[in-house]
């Protein structure tokens, strides 16, 4: 029996840019199925529409600034930006706000700073920000699920929708977070009974806890393909269930909801594993990403229960990109063989 | 005194090369603040060219008055009770006007566009030059507030020259262009964000025709002259 014999190094090479991209998007798979069976077509419609006209933003930039496009589209990052603008976006929204959203991401986001590891802010997060604030009558529509709705929008019905504003007879319904959110007066049980949405489902909403699970899947995936480190959403989750448990007061008519309320309804998942571990606009140490996820986390609860709008993950990515940097300088590592480094805590001498 | 070339320096300064907006970026607070529309941005842009130009005359006039130690508190005095004068014509002739600008007509006094030129032109030159300069230069600072305006108005809310009238009269109320009916209304471009991305891409479209134009005059330059050094040791000999 002849053994083969394979000489050092052992190790594989490490994932280049496009493949990691590739992996990210196979990851966010899991989510997009469960968007699509619970809310319809309108989900993949986004997610198609979004990336294939963000791949174009970008080949268009990089033809104009005369560098070789199939090299920079090959990296797979547009892609991955017009899927997650895609997630994002309100099913059955018209067409031209995910053009625009997609433009919005690569164009300004992304190549004014200089392309691909240049952005300060997450590109899909500064889209969905953009239309969120030009458009909140569109973007805050968000389809009623299966288990209430009786069925989903057919996909005739659903390119109607989308290219010719033919609007589907009640399609929408409140989501849970804008249910809590609205709620005055009822506790927390009889709102769970009365709402149509939160009832039909298990904890949190039909629909909503299975696309957020979907999304920790795709998210836990990532972790063990070690795409990521586990810090920043370990991180973000932790401090919102902390927030979450605090003002949960028992389930009172002013109670924020619990803490698996908060876990997986709205966009948590996808911002937990998705968003806050994007690489060019997060912190890099590693207690820096500690930091970094626990504001973001902080930031979702304040903005959810006390802000103006439902949901906050995008509104708390994009202010923690601010302070990536900054996060970054107080956390630097030490060196192995010097001496701590003191960041501005050392007097300078004269 | 001074020549006719001194003039289209002046004007060529505060229309282009060294425009208050794009060049110097200056006032930019009222640039971005009120610039959602074009009635705003003309009525604010006039202003403030009312003040430029009779700041920069009196300025000029003391120039040679008021000691170096006081100047700065001087022109700011000056600036202060012009603008204090516009304002109140503004509330006397364009009252809906004055309140929709608001805070930012007293605020034209901050404004450093016209500290700047009263310091760096008006105080060392004559009358005549200085109110040229700043006429030039509040048309130029003008001329971008009023684009911004455009651009911000049509991106915003898909209109065109709205409520004129606040300006010049009842009979401007039909000037208004609906560009689009049914509009959504893009309100990024009215919101202060719109207002930075915009004035970014304006500079941007600025810088961008200078050097196409520096790039044409260079070429132009280095046309190859006829009959030159040129070394040859066959054929004929230029």
């Amino acid at each position: 029996m002849a053994l083969l014999r394979i000489s050092s190094p052992h190790t594989h090479r490490a994932l280049g840019t496009g493949a990691v991209m590739r992996t990210v998007v196979l990851a966010t798979l899991p989510g997009l199925a469960v968007l699509t069976y619970f809310f319809g077509v309108g989900s993949l419609h986004n997610v198609l529409l979004a990336s294939i006209t963000a791949m174009g933003f970008e080949a268009a930039v990089m033809k104009l600034r005369g560098r070789p496009v199939w090299f920079y589209l090959r990296d797979c990052s547009a892609l991955v930006t017009g899927v997650l603008l895609g997630l994002a976006l309100p099913p059955y929204c018209p067409w031209w706000l995910v053009v625009l959203g997609s433009g919005v991401a690569i164009v300004l986001a992304k190549q004014l700073y200089g392309g691909m590891g240049f952005n300060p802010f997450n590109p899909a997060m500064v889209a969905y920000v953009v239309l969120l604030i030009s458009f909140p009558l569109h973007m805050s529509q968000w389809a009623a699920p299966l288990d209430i709705g009786g069925q989903t929008p057919g996909v005739v019905q659903a390119l109607q929708q989308i290219w010719l504003g033919t609007s589907i007879d009640g399609y929408t319904a409140a989501t849970p977070l804008d249910t809590v959110k609205q709620n005055s007066g009822l506790m927390l049980n009889d709102l769970y009974l009365q709402d149509p949405v939160l009832s039909a489902g298990q904890f949190v909403g039909a629909g909503w806890e299975w696309a957020n699970l979907a999304f920790l899947v795709g998210g836990a995936y990532l972790l063990y393909r070690r795409i990521f480190t586990w810090h920043a959403p370990v991180a973000m989750l932790a401090s919102l269930s902390i927030m979450a448990f605090l003002f949960y007061d028992g389930g009172s008519s002013t109670s924020g909801g619990s803490v698996l309320f908060h876990l997986f309804s709205g966009a948590t998942m996808l911002g937990a594993f998705f968003i806050v571990t994007d690489p060019v606009s997060s912190a890099v140490s590693t207690r820096g990403r500690l930091i970094y996820g626990a504001a973001i986390g902080v930031l979702i609860y304040v903005i959810r229960i006390w802000g103006n709008y439902p949901d906050g993950i995008a509104f708390a990515v994009l202010l923690m990109n601010f302070a990536a940097p900054f996060i970054d300088y107080y956390t630097l590592p030490r060196t192995y063989g010097h001496k701590k480094s003191e960041r501005a805590t050392r007097k300078v001498d004269q | 005194m001074a020549d006719n070339n001194q003039w289209q320096e002046i004007s060529e300064k505060g229309l282009w090369s060294n425009n208050p907006a794009l060049v110097q970026l200056l006032g930019l607070c009222p640039l971005l603040a009120v610039s959602g529309s074009v009635v705003n941005a003309l009525g604010l842009g006039l202003a403030t060219m009312l003040v430029l130009v009779s700041s920069n005359i009196a300025v000029s006039l003391i120039r040679k008055t008021v000691s170096d130690a006081v100047r700065l508190p001087a022109f700011v005095m000056i600036i202060a009770s012009l603008t204090t004068c516009i304002e109140l014509v503004m509330q006397a002739f364009t009252y809906e006007l004055y309140t929709i600008l608001g805070i930012f007509i007293p605020l034209i006094v901050t404004n450093c566009a016209i500290l700047g030129r009263a310091d760096a032109f008006a105080s060392k030159n004559p009358v005549l030059p200085a109110a040229w300069d700043g006429l030039m230069m509040g048309l130029g600072f003008m001329l971008v507030l009023v684009t911004l305006g455009a651009i911000r108005e049509i991106l915003g809310s898909g209109t065109l020259f709205a409520n004129m009238q606040l300006l010049f009269g009842e009979s401007a109320r039909s000037w208004q262009l609906t560009l689009f009916t049914d509009y959504p209304g893009f309100l990024v471009a009215i919101l202060p964000p719109g207002a930075f991305i915009i004035t970014g891409f304006l500079i941007a479209l600025k810088n961008g025709v200078d050097s196409h134009l520096q790039a044409r005059a260079a070429a132009k330059k280095e046309k190859p002259v006829k009959g030159s050094k040129r070394v040859r040791t066959t054929g004929k000999i230029a």
